[in-house]
């Protein structure tokens, strides 16, 4: 369905209102069943494992948590570059995802790689500060040398209404992310409703940013497939209005190489085989990689492969 | 609208008969095979008995990824826990003794007191290892001598994923002598049944779902050896292989498991022999040490 994308002031939060309001309302069974017909095609043996690199080249490969030491950071970057070290035709994984103070530890630990690193910034997870001190935040990340800045969206303000709230806040946190990519976490398991993710998204495509990303992985559900879905609709139809690219992310929930793959199915079938690249499809998990090296492994050797023989991350 | 009353001289419809479908036993649950496939069973004498699931390399994988989740908190149970819950094993099938009889009896062709006294030795086979849980520990592990100021004690832990080729020829007591040394000792048991005679697997899968054994502890799988086994043999995600039933393939599977220094315990005398096979009420410890791996502590005296 087409999109009005007439162009428009955000100055107002009447004027974003009436924009977000007018967007067609998301048919929750329709978004379901197209997601389920999706998850139903046949992927494999060559197939399967194009699909497999391809995965393993999106991944964001993520710490998030309180207890991650700079070792633990080092160790994540080690597998980056090299995921597998029995097998060296695995490709790099798309990018490091940390916490702003471990920033300069992931920089400097994947230097040479060319693996960016990407940072959670904006009062992660929850995004309950002032906005200086999201500011602030975003530009430490930057100045350390991150390469991608994931903030978060104030749910709170954009489940009051207060549209115009959370638009500056992405303009400003762009701003100050300089030449860094921005992804938007959207946090869709707080949005409740299939209409108001496709609302957050095209706020967020509006305000800027330069991918849009389901989820912290901190509340559950996550990056269910309706709700990737939906995310790789909006993109779809601000390109068809526009002419410009944004990238979706996906995040939490997603461990296994059959969800990885119906991912990417939904992506090539939804938004087009053009978002089939890391530029503009990222995979945000932790435990995803293992069973990735896993099934390619099953794939060359023939033989099941056990989680003794790969990392504990 | 009333009810209508059956009256008298109307006749009652003869009743629908209620027949079981025997499907594998995953994760605690019974699901049929994700390939739909099922083959028919038979008697010794060629009846039709039913038709049993015919599980796939994907059940398999299913079946090992089951046990593989389960075996973190079956191995972390106490000895004394494990041992109650084999015992309560025994008591269920009890309770269900002629069901299991009455199997044999169709199944196999035995005699009806041949069939229970196959029947009594497996309940009895169950008791015998709910002893063993907690004192295995002390028969294979100790206090160690050793030539300097240090304590050193040897403790048998269990080895993890034990795939379990059944007895092709004692579909219930050869199973049973095969599987309850395995996981009384804390290890998480895929087993593939008889081929030939599978009902009394799925039935005793009845009896370790409805007697707290944890989900995935056991995991049962019916269909054929040469289709499932190799891809057993070559997971590097098992641990350990009973190749009882595992007939020619048996050394087969045996160079496939070196690859991943898999465990393996060779077919013993008896593992072509029927249910009499089995019979020998003190099989002794001989099934628990092959998927035992011992672990030594040192510790310093006066520290």
């Amino acid at each position: 369905m087409p999109v009005p994308h007439t162009a428009f002031e955000a100055t107002t939060n009447r004027a974003l209102r009436v924009f977000l309001h007018g967007l067609p309302g998301v048919d929750e069974v329709g978004a379901r069943t197209r997601a389920q017909d999706l998850a139903t095609r046949s992927i494999k043996t060559t197939a399967k494992r194009e699909a497999i690199d391809m995965a393993i080249r999106m991944v964001d490969l993520t710490t998030l948590e309180g207890a991650d030491t700079p070792g633990k950071v080092r160790a994540l970057c080690a597998k980056a570059a090299l995921p597998d070290p029995a097998d060296r035709t695995v490709p790099k994984v798309g990018a490091v995802c940390v916490y702003p103070d471990r920033v300069a530890t992931a920089v400097e630990a994947l230097r040479g790689t060319g693996i960016g690193v990407a940072s959670v910034a904006t009062a992660f997870p929850s995004g309950r500060a002032p906005l200086e001190v999201k500011l602030a935040d975003t530009r430490r990340a930057v100045a350390d040398g991150a390469s991608e800045i994931d903030m978060v969206i104030d749910r709170g303000a954009f489940l009051a209404g207060d549209y115009k709230k959370v638009y500056d806040e992405i303009v400003a946190v762009k701003e100050a992310c300089g030449s860094a990519h921005l992804k938007v976490i959207l946090e869709t398991g707080e949005l409740v409703t299939y209409d108001n993710v496709r609302r957050a998204s095209h706020l967020a495509i509006h305000a800027g940013a330069d991918f849009i990303k389901t989820s912290t992985g901190k509340v559950s559900p996550a990056a269910t497939p309706p709700v990737v879905l939906v995310m790789l609709e909006a993109v779809r139809d601000h390109h068809a209005a526009t002419g410009g690219r944004v990238g979706v992310k996906p995040a939490g929930g997603i461990r296994t190489s059959k969800d990885a793959i119906r991912q990417l199915v939904m992506v090539n079938e939804v938004a087009g085989p053009d978002w089939l690249t890391p530029d503009l499809f990222r995979i945000g998990a932790s435990s995803l990689l293992n069973d990735l090296l896993m099934q390619r492994t099953r794939l060359s050797t023939g033989t099941y492969p056990g989680p003794d023989y790969y990392t504990l991350d | 609208m009333a009810k209508q009353r059956r009256t008298a001289e109307a006749p009652r419809p003869p009743r629908l008969a209620v027949r079981k479908t025997y499907k594998l036993y995953l994760g605690g649950a019974f699901p049929r095979s994700e390939s739909g496939r099922c083959y028919p069973v038979t008697s010794t004498d060629g009846d039709h008995l039913a038709n049993a699931a015919l599980a796939s390399r994907k059940d398999a994988r299913d079946a090992v990824a089951a046990a593989r989740g389960a075996f973190g908190g079956w191995s972390s149970r106490t000895a004394y826990n494990r041992g109650q819950i084999l015992y309560r094993v025994a008591e269920v099938l009890e309770g269900r003794r002629d069901q299991f009889a009455a199997g044999a009896e169709r199944a196999q062709g035995l005699s009806r007191t041949a069939a229970d006294e196959i029947v009594s030795a497996a309940i009895d086979r169950w008791v015998y290892y709910a002893g063993w849980t907690d004192k295995v520990a002390q028969v294979l592990g100790g206090a160690n001598p050793v030539s300097g100021p240090y304590y050193n004690h040897s403790a048998p832990e269990p080895t993890g994923v034990v795939a379990v080729f059944a007895p092709q020829g004692a579909p219930l007591l050869g199973l049973t002598s095969v599987l309850a040394p395995v996981i009384a000792t804390g290890n998480t048991a895929v087993v593939v049944a008889s081929e030939s005679a599978p009902l009394a697997a799925i039935d005793l899968a009845e009896v370790l779902a409805t007697s707290d054994v944890p989900g995935g502890v056991v995991n049962l799988l019916t269909g054929r050896v040469p289709e499932i086994g190799p891809h057993l043999a070559s997971h590097a995600d098992v641990n350990a292989l009973d190749l009882t039933g595992a007939g020619d393939l048996a050394a087969e599977f045996e160079e496939a498991a070196a690859a991943t220094l898999t465990r393996v315990l060779r077919p013993g005398p008896g593992a072509d022999g029927g249910e009499d096979a089995w019979l020998d009420p003190d099989p002794g410890t001989a099934r628990m040490t092959p998927f035992l791996e011992t672990k030594t502590v040192w510790h310093p005296i006066g520290v």
